[in-house]
């Protein structure tokens, strides 16, 4: 079957044909239509509440010997690193496959990690597909892999990959692998990743790696274009088509499974050519594998490590031309929406004079002007943290400014800690943390949440309510205001709170006007 | 290469950009012809600064038009011509909104439609039944009437 598709689309229908039992994840761009996609097309898929979550039930599915998909932004395997380090140990009977949708230049993201590390740094086998073809026959030789070698399998796509559409040939839609049976098998030196047993299966795991290698070389997932003597160019992923435009009498070798990687294949292609060079975006990945490997390679320019490539910039990388990029008309920024339940919230925060510390969301644009309401931004769950850390050191007249902001998503990803942080160790001056519960997450496409009350395909479930998680944790005060109604009301609240020692959490609770507006659209269809 | 045609649509979040994209690359991947559709989602729907760029021939690699070689460049708003043009070459041609009977729309989010009209009189290669039924599959069916009117005013002006 022929069809034009996204990377995103192609994983999901690949992961759909090769019998995936469950996809579990959290939304984060560039990755969030997959379980979406996945789900429409027939499979079982799970919003859950962070990355660590997902990678887990992943990780018990695979247990039973189901196939599992984990899917997740570059961010979000740091969220993901404590599961995905010691399943590299450990390995799974049913395929575990993650994916990890890296943003190089940051489209939307707040910053531009090369998640390639995590494979070599964790020991775990990677694959780097440069379109959806490559995503879709990739995943299939991922689950192949896995199997073969009881070994979860990284995933590495980026922005352009996972977004950019292009031919597709679903060549297994018409066989369907039916999903694994399921059992669990008590095998406690595998599955229990205690000292004893984990010694062991880290040595496997190295004699793992090496079998993998010599499967690499063997050049399934390689492609090589044999044409110039002086020019050879090693690369993968999307710059892999940024090389082909920009230099089509170059000799190429194009890396599928990035870690670990062909030496031997390497070193014969790097013979054949005068001069051979590394284009690769992000760090120098491929790069310091292969010099460690006693193969001599030229690498980029540092001028290249940041941001995109793309075919104008690879001509430059191959000649060497350190000019200055072409700076473009600067778009227009975005801003939150017209009627934005936000706005009101934010309004208030400036004309008080707040130090914000802020969060991962839509709410993050309440830096931009006129607001110009957040002072810090980290990462997913760090407001509350970052407040408390500030609340402790500073003189007390500025302590009692600090206002933690957070999204409803992002506090059940992994704002609740930082709440049991604030009671247990608690500031001379308390905190104030606000919770800004616009019943979807709102940014990456307003997928459902725990709290929204329906999951990833819409269907009812059970609604957490924040309000009793923080009563719970053991907080002094909370409040449940519509900021936008009661604007007048919201600041006098938040006026009393600061000038309080007390611990209080405040909801601003107002549904998004873009979920409302899709909900509506739904409930018609 | 220099058999790739590039064609690049902008305008700002909320205006229909990757709908205009995804009409176009359907219609090519119909005729039969290698296509790629690239664009950076996300902040999309934030009204800032949206553009899709599609590209069409006998073999794509980069999905990414490079600047300065795009063929045609479609703007739905006035302001984002000076942000998308260092993709157009210079005798790159420009379709603006000026370029079409605006006030003959239904309905002013049928804007991007319209223009899509304007394009396709541009790629005389692909028969206008193949936009209709692109148009066709891409919307709900209240709307196939009205779009094929916006359609016929943009491609025939």
């Amino acid at each position: 079957m022929k069809l034009f598709a996204s990377g995103n689309e192609a994983v999901a229908m690949a992961a759909f044909d090769c019998g995936v039992t469950l996809g579990c994840g959290y939304p984060g761009t560039p990755s969030s239509e997959i379980l979406d996609e996945f789900s429409k097309i027939g499979g079982t898929a799970e919003w859950a509440p962070n990355e660590k979550c997902a990678l887990e039930v992943a990780i018990g599915a695979a247990y039973t010997g189901a196939r599992a998909l984990a899917t997740m932004k570059h961010v979000g395997l740091n969220v993901a690193a404590d599961p995905f380090f010691t399943i590299a140990y450990s390995g799974t009977p049913g395929g575990l496959v993650v994916i990890s949708a890296d943003d190089p230049g940051m489209a939307s993201s707040q910053n531009e990690q090369d998640n390639r590390r995590y494979a070599a740094a964790a020991g775990v086998p990677m694959f780097e597909p440069a379109d959806s073809q490559e995503c879709y026959d990739f995943i299939c030789a991922a689950f192949e892999l896995a199997d073969k070698f009881r070994s979860p399998v990284l995933f590495r796509m980026t922005t352009r990959v996972c977004h950019s559409k292009c031919l597709l040939e679903r060549r297994f839609a018409d066989q369907v692998m039916a999903k694994k049976s399921t059992a669990f098998t008590r095998d406690p030196k595998s599955n229990v990743m205690v000292p004893a047993f984990a010694k062991l299966a880290h040595k496997r795991m190295r004699a793992d790696l090496h079998a993998m290698q010599e499967l690499n070389e063997q050049g399934a997932y390689t492609t090589e274009k044999c044409a110039s003597a002086e020019l050879g160019i090693i690369t993968s992923g999307i710059s892999y088509q940024h090389v082909l435009d920009a230099a089509p009498e170059a000799s190429v070798l194009k890396l599928g499974m990035t870690y670990p990687l062909p030496i031997e294949t390497i070193r014969k292609f790097a013979a054949k050519v005068k001069r051979c060079l590394i284009v690769e975006e992000g760090d120098p990945m491929l790069f310091e594998q292969i010099m460690a490997a006693g193969i001599t390679v030229e690498n980029k320019p540092e001028a290249f490590r940041f941001g995109e490539l793309n075919v104008a910039r690879v001509k430059k990388l191959i000649n060497g031309d350190l000019t200055a990029d072409p700076a473009g008309a600067p778009g227009k920024p975005p801003q939150l929406c017209p009627g934005c339940p936000h706005r009101k919230t934010f309004e208030v925060l400036r004309d008080l004079g707040c130090i914000v510390s802020g969060d991962i969301g839509c709410y993050t644009l309440g830096v931009m002007p006129p607001f110009n309401a957040i002072d810090t931004c980290v990462c997913m769950g760090a407001s509350v943290t970052v407040g408390l850390g500030m609340r402790h050191t500073l003189p007390e007249a500025e302590a009692r400014k600090v206002v933690s902001v957070i999204g409803d998503s992002t506090f059940l990803h992994t704002g609740i800690n930082g709440i049991v942080e604030m009671v247990y160790n608690r500031p001379a001056t308390g905190h104030v943390v606000l919770i800004l519960d616009n019943r979807i997450t709102a940014m990456t496409g307003c997928q459902e949440n725990p709290a929204t009350g329906r999951k990833l395909d819409h269907s009812p479930a059970y609604a957490v309510s924040l309000e009793n998680i923080v009563r719970g944790i053991g907080v002094d005060n909370v409040d449940v205001i519509d900021t936008t109604l009661e604007t007048e009301k919201f600041a006098e609240l938040l006026k009393t709170r600061l000038a309080s020692n007390d611990c209080s959490v405040i909801i601003a609770r107002r549904p998004c006007i873009l979920a409302m507006a899709k909900q509506a659209k739904m409930g018609k269809n | 290469m220099s058999t790739i045609t590039n064609i690049v649509a902008a305008g700002l979040g909320g205006q229909g950009v990757l709908k205009i994209t995804d009409i176009l690359a359907d219609v090519i991947f119909q005729a039969g012809m290698d296509v790629k559709k690239s664009e950076v989602h996300g902040m999309s729907q934030r009204g800032g600064s949206v553009s899709s760029e599609v590209r069409f021939g006998e073999k794509v690699n980069s999905p990414m038009i490079p600047a300065g070689e795009g063929d045609i460049l479609v703007v739905l708003d006035a302001s984002q011509l000076d942000v998308a043009r260092p993709v157009l070459k210079p005798e790159g041609t420009v379709i603006a909104p000026a370029d079409v009977p605006t006030d003959k729309l239904s309905n002013p989010k049928a804007l991007n439609v319209m223009l899509l009209g304007a394009l396709s009189a541009k790629l005389p290669q692909f028969p206008e039944s193949l936009f209709l039924e692109a148009l066709k599959r891409a919307f709900p069916e209240k709307l196939h009437e009205a779009n094929e009117a916006m359609f016929k005013l943009g491609r025939n002006q």
